[in-house]
């Protein structure tokens, strides 16, 4: 301590004391020149803005980008719409503007008011809503008396628009407005309540893209809450326009023959796994949620028993029936069971233990060949090859092709489906597997269950020789001035190692299924280009879930199931189409898969295309002298 | 320990009277901010405040009780503790508004960011004077204090706070300053600082560049900080000479003010109390302050000197860049306005450091001949 008071005393402290007080005071004088400045020289100027609270903020919403189909068709826009909002602190007096407001929307006074009292306070100039979108006419009134409402305002709100309505509504997917749990998640961190996100298909999942991002304005307003002045503005960011794999008229086509009936189609292209069509009915307007559902409309779409909310092509899980035969063949001819020349007996049936296993035809198919079994849809012939393989050999093809996980398609809610394998069965049900059960799964039926999205990667699998490409639905992602910012490219899942033989056998059978006489799909061939498949009718029965498509006291018609690619020799596209209940894959889903591969590769309209469309036209007079099918047209 | 008559006597009445009047001012502001509106959701804490008043005063007891001669003894681990704490935010840390600041104990919530600041007062008080000397410090004995104000500043901008971290830097830099430092060294470490802020700027990635030019300009943020700026400089300015009267303040009450209770305190006090009340406010602060320093001049112990010139430049840094913000005149952080803005762990630091004022006014005695 000595020490310090003699190398430095408090006069050298006291000294940089000085300099200390010198900034604090001035300091502080900068302080109070300022209040003076901002209190008493700018005081009166001040006092006037804050009595009118003129500075306000305004948002700008961002533009949601656009959806477009392949051929950058616009599929889902943003239409302008109007909303009424009223600040009740301008609205003075509230009660005889209110019932001015009231009478030019033509509505009770007391709804208006229980409307607003509803709605949640945020500060006391924040616009409160009286009625979104609308229409024109309500509007052209509103701007003739604008002067007579004051504290009245309207917002012009770009509005989702699907031009096509109904039209791949699933995949396009509808908005709603953000639940409070999707507000604090961090995905939607720059949304506030009220706003509307998307919600299912395409709008959900590529959220993020376009959503865009919010701007604003501040802005001056005058005693009626009138805008005077603009003194700052951040531009709006526009979402990025998604270009979509889908071509239009391929989709259209799909989803005119699918009315009226329960059930979903899906092209893809077998050399890049990009999705042409995805179809699903029944069907539903997304324009319906843009501004709301009401209770009636939302209570209709989810009680209806077709469940039209439902993506078939990807949620609903079926039993591929006779069109898993391609995987008990393609399994059968590579582990060596069987041959080209391999033959068996068909009696019509088939003794396995004390049990007979029915053949579809009862009289029977006599000696069946590979190509012919394959064609002619053999069930004798595939009960044995079946037998001979095994559930697991059975279960490893179907793997490779895709089967019974998710093709990984950037969509929500898809099914896996499911390929049993005699582990899986210890596990589940912890009873060992049954030599009989394989016999039912080896034509598709038992435990097996797929997805249409499933059977149509399938079928492109079989077409191209054994590549299985990922699925995809988007082809671009652009900004607004065009930047790309997202190309698809084409991922191959699994590339089959196949004996050179096995793919032309197939190949060769599943021709003959569409172009031999004697072919199950004969009836839906081209004239002139020739094209190869497989049907599929799956039974109802037995399936506990199913039953929702029974009519009263009759049995519940089969699944009617179609694959195909087309042309034969190296295919442009690959198709799978379900309907339910629709009786036989060779009536019902072929004719639908047939014509979307006729408007893919664009051959003119022929005596089938007529037949189809007069079968149609009968489907759907039937059907609407009975009941209203398609949900959501009685809007607007 | 023996309690001298001596400290009876030597008690410092005078900032005792006038914390305790910021205290009175701190109350009547939040009274009006947090009765903004009819059924405000924020009137439950007038007393919560209140309760923290009390805890800050007990705070202050405990400060002045013992020998300040004490927490020089354990400056490291006073020091250390609040680094723990601080560690423990960023850890286990609630997350409110996008950041990590408080921590939960029990049934509150502490912000170590706060007390933290006194910590490092404390052990850089003790570091400082041992080394001190009329030619002033050398740059090598400068490393220890980098360090020490360091390791909070980087822990505090991980939360992050940039406000709070930022009080830190400014405060170890006002005792360093205080103390002096080397002429040559002093000259080189300016030169250095000019150059690197270039070579810093062109590391930054461009949304950093954004985030530090809308701090320094409000205006590049209308829709946020340069909105909130100008309703805070509404409400004050339509306060005017003699102020709209208490709780007659609109701005206020209509919510055009953001973080009223806390940050933005000053404007409702302006706004209601005009220009009459803003300036007996600051009158009070640049009397605790100079009060302050006075403490330190009359201190002969030089510990005892530059903590309360660290204390006091924590205070007068808080006053000047909260109301240099609310009138526009300083970036937007969030640093809060001493003793006034809602919060325990703002007020009971707050008071904890008039305590340790107090403590060494009253105990001058001890190196007096």
């Amino acid at each position: 301590m000595r020490n310090y008071l003699e190398s430095i005393d408090s006069e050298w402290f006291n000294r940089r004391m000085v300099g200390v007080f010198v900034l604090v005071l001035i300091a502080f004088a900068v302080l109070v020149t300022r209040l003076l400045y901002l209190q008493v020289l700018e005081g009166k100027e001040f006092r006037r803005l804050s009595e009118i609270n003129s500075i306000r903020l305004q948002d700008i919403d961002a533009p949601r980008g656009l959806i477009l189909d392949s051929a950058n068709n616009i599929l889902v826009d943003n239409r302008p719409s109007f909303d009424l909002y009223i600040v009740l602190k301008d609205a003075k007096p509230v009660e005889k503007t209110l019932a001015k407001v009231a009478a030019l929307l033509d509505e009770p006074v007391d709804q208006l008011q229980a409307r607003l009292k509803g709605a949640k306070k945020q500060g006391a100039y924040a616009p409160l809503l009286i009625k979104a979108d609308i229409g024109r006419d309500t509007l052209a009134g509103i701007e003739v008396h604008k002067f007579e409402l004051p504290g009245v305002e309207v917002h012009v709100v770009p509005r989702r628009h699907y031009i096509f309505e109904a039209h791949a509504a699933h995949l396009l997917g509808y908005m709603g407005e953000i639940s409070q749990d999707e507000l604090l998640s961090s995905p939607y961190a720059d949304c506030k309540s009220g706003d509307s996100i998307g919600k299912f298909g395409m709008e959900k999942a590529y959220e993020g893209f376009l959503r865009g991002k919010r701007g604003g304005r501040q802005v001056e307003v005058n005693a009626n809450g009138q805008v005077v002045r603009i003194l700052n503005t951040v531009d709006a960011l526009p979402g990025q326009n998604i270009v979509l794999t889908i071509d239009h008229a391929v989709q259209s086509r799909a989803e005119e023959l699918l009315q009226g009936r329960v059930g979903a189609a899906v092209a893809i292209d077998p050399n890049s796994g990009r999705i042409l069509a995805m179809a699903s009915s029944p069907t539903f307007d997304p324009n319906m949620f843009v501004v709301g559902l009401t209770h009636d409309q939302w209570s209709g779409l989810v009680s209806n028993p077709y469940r039209p909310l439902e993506n078939k092509a990807i949620q609903a899980e079926y039993p591929p029936a006779s069109t898993y035969k391609i995987v008990t063949a393609l399994a059968g001819l590579e582990e060596g069971v069987i041959n080209a020349h391999t033959s068996y007996y068909c009696p019509g049936f088939y003794r396995f233990g004390n049990r007979s296993y029915r053949c579809w035809k009862k009289s029977g198919h006599g000696d069946v060949q590979f190509a012919k079994a394959l064609a002619q849809s053999c069930d004798v012939y595939f009960y044995q090859v079946g037998e001979a393989l095994g559930v697991d050999r059975l279960a490893k093809y179907a793997h490779q092709l895709g089967l019974g996980t998710a093709t990984g398609i950037n969509l929500d809610r898809e099914s896996k489906g499911l390929i049993p394998t005699a582990e899986w069965k210890l596990r589940r049900f912890g009873v060992p597997w049954q030599k009989g059960e394989t016999l039912s799964i080896a034509i598709g039926q038992g435990f097996d269950l797929v997805t249409p999205l499933q059977m149509a990667v399938f079928a492109a699998t079989i077409g191209n020789g054994g590549i299985r490409y990922k699925p995809y639905m988007v082809q671009e992602i652009r900004s607004i001035d065009d930047q790309i910012s997202f190309v698809a490219n084409p991922e191959v899942m699994t590339r089959m190692n196949l004996k050179p033989g096995t793919i032309p056998l197939v190949h060769e059978a599943l021709w003959e299924v569409v172009n031999d006489p004697r072919g199950t799909a004969y009836l839906s061939r081209f004239k002139d280009l020739a094209f190869s498949g497989k049907t599929g009718t799956a039974q109802v029965v037995g399936r506990p879930s199913e039953g929702d498509g029974k009519q009263e006291g009759a049995a519940p018609k089969d699944h009617a199931w179609f694959v195909c690619y087309a042309p034969s020799e190296n295919p442009k596209i690959a198709v799978a189409v379900i309907i339910e209940h629709g009786e036989h894959g060779s009536s019902a889903a072929a004719p639908v898969a047939r014509e979307m591969v006729r408007v893919y590769l664009n051959l003119p309209p022929d005596a089938v295309t007529e037949k189809i469309e007069k079968e149609k036209q009968e489907r759907l007079a039937s059907i609407e002298s009975a009941a209203p099918e398609t949900v959501g047209d009685e809007e607007e | 320990m023996m309690i001298d008559r001596r400290l009876v006597e030597y008690f410092d009445w005078w900032m005792l009277f006038l914390t305790l009047m910021a205290c009175g001012i701190g109350l009547v502001a939040l009274y009006s901010a947090v009765h903004a509106g009819a059924d405000n959701p924020l009137s439950g804490l007038f007393v919560r405040q209140l309760v923290w008043y009390g805890a800050g005063l007990f705070a202050m007891v405990i400060a002045f009780l013992i020998s300040y001669k004490a927490y020089e003894r354990w400056a490291l681990l006073i020091y250390l503790v609040c680094i723990g704490m601080l560690v423990a935010v960023l850890l286990f840390g609630k997350y409110v508004g996008g950041s990590k600041r408080w921590l939960a104990l029990g049934p509150v919530s502490i912000q170590p960011s706060e007390m933290v600041k006194l910590a490092v007062i404390i052990l850089l008080s003790k570091y400082y004077a041992r080394i001190v000397k009329a030619e002033g410090i050398r740059l090598q004995e400068l490393i220890v204090p980098v360090i020490i104000t360091a390791i909070p500043f980087v822990l505090i901008v991980r939360q992050p706070d940039l406000g709070t971290s930022m009080l830190v830097a400014l405060v170890a830099a006002s005792i360093t300053m205080y103390v002096k430092i080397e002429r040559r060294t002093f000259i080189g470490l300016i030169v250095t600082g000019i150059l690197a802020v270039p070579l810093v700027w062109s590391v930054l990635k461009g949304y950093q560049k954004q985030r530090i030019l809308t701090f320094l300009d409000p205006e590049r943020d209308p829709l946020g900080a340069g909105y909130h700026i100008i309703q805070s400089k509404i409400a004050i300015g339509s306060g005017m000479l003699t102020g709209k009267g208490f709780l007659k303040g609109s701005q206020n009450t209509l919510d055009f003010l953001p973080e009223h209770h806390t940050d933005f305190i000053f404007s409702v006090l302006a706004e209601e109390w005009g220009f009459l009340g803003a300036i007996i406010m600051l009158l009070v602060f640049l009397l605790i302050i100079i009060w302050g320093l006075l403490i330190a001049q009359r201190c002969r112990d030089p510990f005892g000197t530059i903590l309360a010139v660290g204390v006091t430049a924590m205070i007068a840094w808080q006053v000047v860049i909260n109301t240099g913000m609310v009138m526009g005149l300083l970036p937007v952080v969030g640093v809060t306005l001493p003793l006034i803005s809602y919060g325990g762990s703002s007020v009971i630091t707050m008071l904890a450091g008039i305590g340790l004022l107090l403590n060494i006014s009253m105990r001058r005695f001890m190196f007096e001949k």
